[in-house]
C-alpha cells in the first residue's frame, strides 16, 4: 500500500520528442487510477516512468513520500501485469506466479511460497492449471496468470498496461469485473492504463485524460462525463461521443443546424466578442417527441434522419448536418487527435427502444438546454463547466471510494478473524 | 507448416538419394572396419565376414598407445573449447542483442570476417606463434583456436535467438524483483536453450572433426584423433592401415551420434527456430 506522487514528471527521447510534459498527480492509498487517451497520449510511457523501465527525464516521483527517480524496477516494490503478459514461456503456471518470490534466496520459505501462490490461485481461480504451461493457457487464463503474479508478492502498488485489449469482448467484460473486485478487495494502490473508455469509466475511482502528452482533466468519472474542462475530454468520453454542433452567437440566442438555443444574461457574458461556438449535446440528452413527455424548458426541433441502428436496448439515430467551414477545421482537428477517420459531420441520438424514428423519415426531438456544454472554438475551453457542481460530484466520489475501501478492509478482517 | 499426403511423399522420393549419397560412404567405412585384415583388399562392399581384429588393434593392440591418448585428448580439448566457446558466445550475444553501445555493428562484423580467413593460412603463423611462446602440443594450444574459429558463428546464431526473445520478458522479471544477472540466468537462458545447445554441438562437431590445426599445432602430448589417424601403420610397410583407420573413424562417430540422438529435438526446434521469426 501506498501513495503515489508525481510532480512535474516530463519525459524527452533521445531525439527531442516529448512523449510526456509537466504531468502531476496524487494517488491516494488504495486509489484506483486510470490513464486513458488515444494512441500516442504517453500514457504508456507514463506509466512505464512510474515503474522503472524508463527513465525520467524531469519532476519528480514519489513513493510514500520518498524519491524514487533513480531506483531500479526491482527497488520500488512495484507489480506490473503487461499488456502481452510477459509469461515466463518455460516455466508452469505454478512456477511463474512463484517466480518473485523466489528471487531473494531464503527470504521466503518454500511452505510460504506454496501457501501464497494457493492464494492467488483460489482467487483467480487458477487451482486446476497449476502445472500447465502457459502456451497452453487460453488468453483469459495467461491474464489471469499474469495477475497472480502480480497480487502474490506484497507490491506496493498494481500496474496495469493495457491488459485487456488483446481479450474477445466478452472476455474483457468479464475480466473488467474481476480486476475491480481483486482491487476492492485487497485495497491495493493502482495505476491503470487503457485506451477503451469503457474500461476508464467503470473501474476507475478517478481518471486521467492524457492528451499528446498533457494532463487534460484528472476527475471522477462522473465528473468527466458531466463536467468535462475542454472540448477533448468532452469528446473523448461517453459512447457514441458527445455530438459537436457549430452554433452562431446572435444576440442572446444560438442559432444551431436545427434550432436555436435563447440563454440568460449571466452567460452572455462568458460568449461575449464570439460570433461561434461549437455547442456539446451527448445523444442521450436527445428524446423523442413522439413517445416521452417534454420538460417544460425543453428545446424542440424536427430533422431527417439519415440511418439508425436498432440494438435492441436502444436505438441510434443519424441525423446529417452541414458544419460551417470556420468551425469545420476545428472539428476535424479534434477527430484527428481522438483517433477519428474525418467522418462526415453528423449527429448522433440516442433513443429508446420503443422510438418509431425509422431511417429516411423525418421525426420530432426535443432537448434539455441545461444539459448543453458550449466550448470555446478557439481553445477548446467549456465554457458552461460548473466549478461548484464538479466540486460537488468530487466531494461525492471521494467519499464513496472511501467507504468502498473501508468496506472491503472490514471484510478482509472479518474473513480473517478466528471463527 | 502442415504438408498434405502429397507433399510429403514428394519431400521423401528427394530424400531418398541424398539419405543414400551420404550413408554409402559411411558404410563403407564401417564394412572396412569389420573386415578381417586378410580379406581387407578384396573390393566387395558388404563385408562377407566380421571380426573385431581391427577394434582390437587399436584400443588394446599395437595402436593402442597412438590412439587411447589421443581420444582422451580429443574429448578434453572438445569439452573445454565447447564450454569456453558457449559461455562467451551467451554473453557476447546477449550484449549484441540487447545493450546499444558504439562499435555494435563493428564487433559483429569482425566476428564475420574472422570467419573468412581459411584455415590452412593461419596454421603456419600459429604454429611460429605456439612454438616461441610454449602453446606448440599443449591444450590450450588447441582450444584457442577452435574458440577463433567457432565464436563467430556462434555469436551469430546466439544473438538471432536472444533478438526473439520479447523485451517485456527481461523487463517483467526485473519488475518482479529480479537483478539484471538474476534476470538473464533465470529467464534469458532457458528461452534461449535451443540456440545454446545448437551452438554447443556445432562448436563442439567443429573441434571434434578439425585436422589442419590438429596435425600442425601438437605432436606427442595434445594429439587428437583425426591427427592421430595419420599415424597409423601398417602390420608391415606393404600393408595400408585401412582396417584400422577405419575402425577408429567408427569410434570416434559413435560420440557425434549419440549427442546428435540425444539433443536432435532441441537442435532442429534450434536451426529453424534461430532462421524462421514468429
Amino acid at each position: 500500500m501506498a501513495q503515489i506522487q508525481l510532480k512535474e514528471i516530463g519525459k524527452t527521447y533521445a531525439d527531442g520528442y516529448e512523449a510526456v510534459k509537466g504531468v502531476s498527480m496524487d494517488i491516494a492509498d488504495g486509489e484506483f487510477m486510470i490513464l486513458v487517451g488515444p494512441s500516442g497520449c504517453g500514457k504508456s510511457t507514463l506509466l512505464r516512468m512510474v515503474v522503472g523501465l524508463e527513465d525520467i527525464s524531469s519532476g519528480d516521483m514519489l513513493i510514500d513520500g520518498k524519491r524514487v527517480n533513480e531506483l531500479a524496477p526491482r527497488d520500488r516494490n512495484l507489480s506490473m501485469v503487461f499488456q502481452n503478459y510477459a509469461l515466463y514461456p518455460h516455466l508452469t503456471v505454478y512456477e511463474n506466479i512463484a517466480f518473485p518470490l523466489r528471487l531473494t534466496k531464503g527470504a521466503v520459505s518454500e511452505e510460504e511460497i506454496k501457501r501464497r501462490v494457493a492464494d492467488a490461485a483460489d482467487m483467480l481461480e487458477l487451482n486446476d492449471h497449476l502445472e500447465r504451461k502457459p502456451a497452453n493457457l487460453s488468453g483469459g487464463q495467461r491474464q489471469r496468470v499474469a495477475m497472480g503474479r502480480a497480487i502474490v508478492r506484497d507490491a506496493d502498488a498494481f500496474l496495469f498496461d493495457e491488459p485487456l485489449s488483446n481479450l474477445d469482448a466478452k472476455l474483457r467484460g468479464q475480466m473488467r469485473t474481476e480486476i475491480a473486485r481483486m482491487q476492492r478487495r485487497l485495497g491495493q494502490t493502482t495505476i491503470y492504463v487503457t485506451h477503451d473508455q469503457t474500461e476508464a469509466m467503470t473501474l476507475g475511482d478517478r481518471v486521467t485524460v492524457l492528451k499528446k502528452g498533457v494532463v487534460q482533466q484528472i476527475a471522477s468519472p462522473r465528473e468527466l462525463y458531466e463536467q468535462p474542462v475542454n472540448l477533448f475530454v468532452a469528446g473523448f468520453i461517453g459512447s457514441p461521443p458527445m455530438n459537436f454542433l457549430p452554433a452562431r452567437v446572435e444576440g442572446n440566442t444560438l442559432q444551431l443546424p436545427f434550432c436555436e438555443v435563447s440563454f440568460g444574461d449571466e452567460f452572455a457574458g462568458k460568449v461575449a466578442g464570439k460570433d461561434l461556438v461549437i455547442v456539446g449535446l451527448r445523444p442521450e440528452f436527445i428524446k423523442d417527441a413522439a413517445i416521452q413527455e417534454p420538460m417544460e424548458n425543453a428545446i424542440h426541433f424536427e430533422a431527417d434522419v439519415d440511418v439508425t441502428e436498432w440494438l435492441g436496448n436502444e436505438l441510434y439515430a443519424y441525423v446529417p448536418f452541414e458544419a460551417d467551414p470556420s468551425v469545420q477545421a476545428k472539428l476535424d482537428e479534434l477527430d484527428r487527435d481522438l483517433d477519428g477517420e474525418g467522418m462526415r459531420t453528423q449527429m448522433v441520438v440516442n433513443l429508446e427502444s420503443r422510438s418509431r424514428v425509422r431511417e429516411g423519415e423525418r421525426a420530432k426531438f426535443f432537448f434539455d438546454p441545461m444539459l448543453m456544454h458550449v466550448f470555446d472554438p478557439e481553445t477548446g475551453e467549456n465554457l458552461t463547466r460548473n466549478e461548484e457542481a464538479a466540486a460537488k460530484i468530487a466531494a461525492e466520489s471521494e467519499e464513496d471510494r472511501k467507504r468502498a475501501l473501508d468496506r472491503a478492509k472490514r471484510m478482509e478482517a472479518e474473513a480473517s478473524a478466528p471463527a | 507448416m502442415d504438408a498434405t499426403p502429397k507433399q510429403k511423399w514428394s519431400l521423401a522420393a528427394v530424400s531418398i538419394p541424398v539419405m543414400l549419397w551420404t550413408l554409402v560412404p559411411l558404410f563403407w567405412i564401417f564394412s572396412l572396419a569389420v573386415k578381417p585384415q586378410s580379406i581387407q583388399a578384396d573390393n566387395k562392399y558388404f563385408p562377407r565376414e566380421f571380426s573385431w581384429e581391427n577394434f582390437q588393434l587399436i584400443t588394446t593392440g599395437t595402436a593402442s598407445d597412438l590412439f587411447n591418448p589421443a581420444l582422451v585428448n580429443s574429448i578434453v580439448v572438445c569439452l573445454i573449447a565447447t564450454v569456453i566457446s558457449v559461455v562467451l558466445a551467451t554473453f557476447c550475444a546477449y550484449a549484441i542483442a540487447r545493450l546499444n553501445f558504439p562499435g555494435k555493428k563493428l564487433i559483429l562484423l569482425v566476428s564475420l570476417a574472422v570467419s573468412f580467413f581459411p584455415v590452412i593460412s593461419l596454421v603456419t603463423p600459429l604454429f611460429d606463434l605456439w612454438r616461441n611462446i610454449g602453446l606448440f602440443d599443449t591444450i590450450p594450444g588447441l582450444v584457442i583456436p577452435y574458440l577463433s574459429l567457432t565464436l563467430p558463428l556462434s555469436i551469430w546464431v546466439l544473438s538471432a535467438f536472444f533478438q526473439q526473445i520479447p523485451w517485456e520478458m527481461e523487463q517483467a522479471a526485473q519488475v518482479d524483483g529480479a537483478t539484471s544477472w538474476q534476470a538473464f540466468r533465470r529467464v534469458i537462458v532457458p528461452l534461449a536453450a535451443p540456440g545454446v545447445f545448437t551452438t554447443a554441438l556445432i562448436t563442439f562437431f567443429t573441434a571434434w572433426n578439425d585436422f589442419v590445426f590438429a596435425i600442425s599445432l601438437t605432436s606427442e602430448n595434445a594429439r587428437t584423433v583425426p591427427a592421430a589417424l595419420a599415424f597409423f601403420t601398417g602390420a608391415s610397410q606393404f600393408e595400408q592401415p585401412t582396417g584400422a583407420i577405419s575402425a577408429a573413424a567408427v569410434i570416434v562417430t559413435i560420440p557425434v551420434v549419440i549427442l546428435v540422438l540425444i539433443f536432435q529435438k532441441r537442435i532442429v526446434a534450434g536451426l529453424t527456430s534461430g532462421a524462421v521469426k514468429g
